[in-house]
């Protein structure tokens, strides 16, 4: 196996396995979205008006939810300092954990999305977009989430810090993704928000590595 | 050519733990480092590891040990032992002879580790997770090997395996830095590491006259 697809692949398998917390952004998912109509009334029009807001809101709380734990195991039980001595450059550890970190968080949120978007009364030409929006976006929260992670991972209870930093950060993301799926509903063209998305999403992909592995390396110290 | 150090420095938390440390150790060199509590074993292996900054000259075979050079030829096993409780055994040694090039069945074999490949670390003790940590040093080759008191929960088999571990790795030219409390059968040289100045000499403030 390569070094890169051994990461991978301990990444993916602790978090399958008992306490790893796969499953748990989509619940949360499900369950914010489920209470939306239970907060702001059942009224079908008022429901189609926020759903786009509210389903990318969701999804960027669903991905925060796991962030804290990104590098902090790590760190605590001296893995990092393997990590950090390993051929494979730190950075590229970096970009396969938020790889990882995508699957098993970002990727089942755009899954189940159309079906909160069901519940919401989303109009149904906003889907695709809904979608496609979610698939371009959430790579971003994750990558600028192991930014945060980084640099909180020597803070006991660090996860509140990791909120503050983090949110901030996702706004760009948050506002185009919500616009192009708001903007798909309206008929309007949808087409230049998603096309920022995915220049956000690539900017930060070329970005994060490098960033949240110098952060890392400073907490070895 | 072996490892050249010198001048190295290092402070931590405003106090100078290392102060123009040197070191000279020739190819083949089991070095059993020992000190009183505190006085900067740990910190000196790290800073070989380049885990934590320090300042000074550090040389393996000729050529400084930078990031890369440490990539190829250094391994470290310290206080923590860098596993994961939901893992097993041969996972933990087939992930790291994928990352760091090497052969998981010597790891195994190094420390006796066969019979409980399967077995989940959470259900291992403190003394076969030790052996599981220096199994990682066992299987991929490296040139220096940083121990930090490798035989803390070792049972008398595993200190003799580890012994046996050094003494082979010392006849291929490797060399070795142990720092260690207890005896060293391998070690074919000692350094004591006295605890560096305090005070005075340890703050930069104080040394420069601020204070006086």
């Amino acid at each position: 196996m390569s070094p890169a697809r051994a990461v991978l692949a301990r990444e993916l398998a602790l978090a399958f396995r008992s306490g790893g917390g796969f499953g748990l952004g989509v619940g949360f998912y499900l369950i914010v979205a489920l209470m939306v109509p239970l907060g702001i009334g059942p009224d079908p029009s008022r429901l189609a008006g926020v759903a786009a807001g509210t389903l990318w809101l969701g999804a960027l709380l669903a991905c925060l939810l796991s962030l804290d734990r990104l590098f902090q195991a790590d760190w605590e039980d001296g893995t990092l300092d393997q990590l950090a001595l390993a051929p494979l450059p730190l950075e590229a550890i970096v970009a396969l954990k938020a790889l990882a970190h995508w699957l098993t968080t970002g990727l089942p949120l755009v899954i189940v999305s159309p079906l909160l978007g069901l519940t919401l009364n989303l109009p149904a030409p906003a889907y695709p977009w809904l979608l496609a929006s979610l698939a371009a976006g959430t790579p971003a929260l994750s990558l600028l989430g192991a930014i945060g992670a980084a640099l909180t991972v020597g803070v006991r209870r660090g996860g509140l810090l990791l909120s503050l930093l983090v949110l901030p950060l996702y706004l760009p993301t948050l506002i185009f993704g919500a616009r192009a799926v708001a903007g798909a509903a309206e008929a309007a063209d949808p087409r230049p928000a998603l096309l920022l998305l995915a220049g956000l999403t690539l900017f930060t992909l070329a970005l994060s590595p490098f960033a949240a592995a110098a952060a890392l390396r400073r907490s070895l110290g | 050519m072996g490892l050249a150090v010198s001048d190295l420095a290092c402070t931590r938390g405003g106090r100078r733990v290392l102060d123009r440390f040197a070191l000279d150790l020739a190819d083949g060199t089991v070095l059993a480092l020992r000190g009183p509590n505190g006085a900067g074993k740990s910190t000196l292996l790290r800073a070989l590891a380049g885990l934590v900054p320090a300042t000074g000259r550090v040389a393996l075979d000729g050529r400084p040990l930078d990031a890369d050079a440490r990539a190829e030829a250094v391994a470290y096993a310290g206080h923590l032992d860098a596993l994961r409780p939901q893992l097993t055994v041969a996972e933990h040694l087939g992930f790291w002879a994928a990352l760091l090039g090497g052969d998981p069945a010597a790891g195994l074999a190094a420390f006796g580790l066969a019979p409980i490949a399967d077995r989940p670390v959470a259900l291992c003790s403190a003394g076969q997770r030790r052996r599981l940590a220096l199994g990682r040093v066992a299987l991929a080759p490296r040139r220096l090997w940083l121990l930090d008191e490798p035989t803390a929960a070792l049972d008398t088999d595993g200190a003799a395996r580890l012994d046996d571990l050094l003494a082979a790795h010392a006849a291929r030219g490797g060399l070795a830095v142990v720092a260690t409390h207890g005896s060293l059968p391998a070690a074919t040289a000692e350094r004591h590491l006295a605890p560096a100045g305090h005070g005075a000499d340890a703050d930069p403030f104080l040394a420069a006259g601020t204070w006086a």
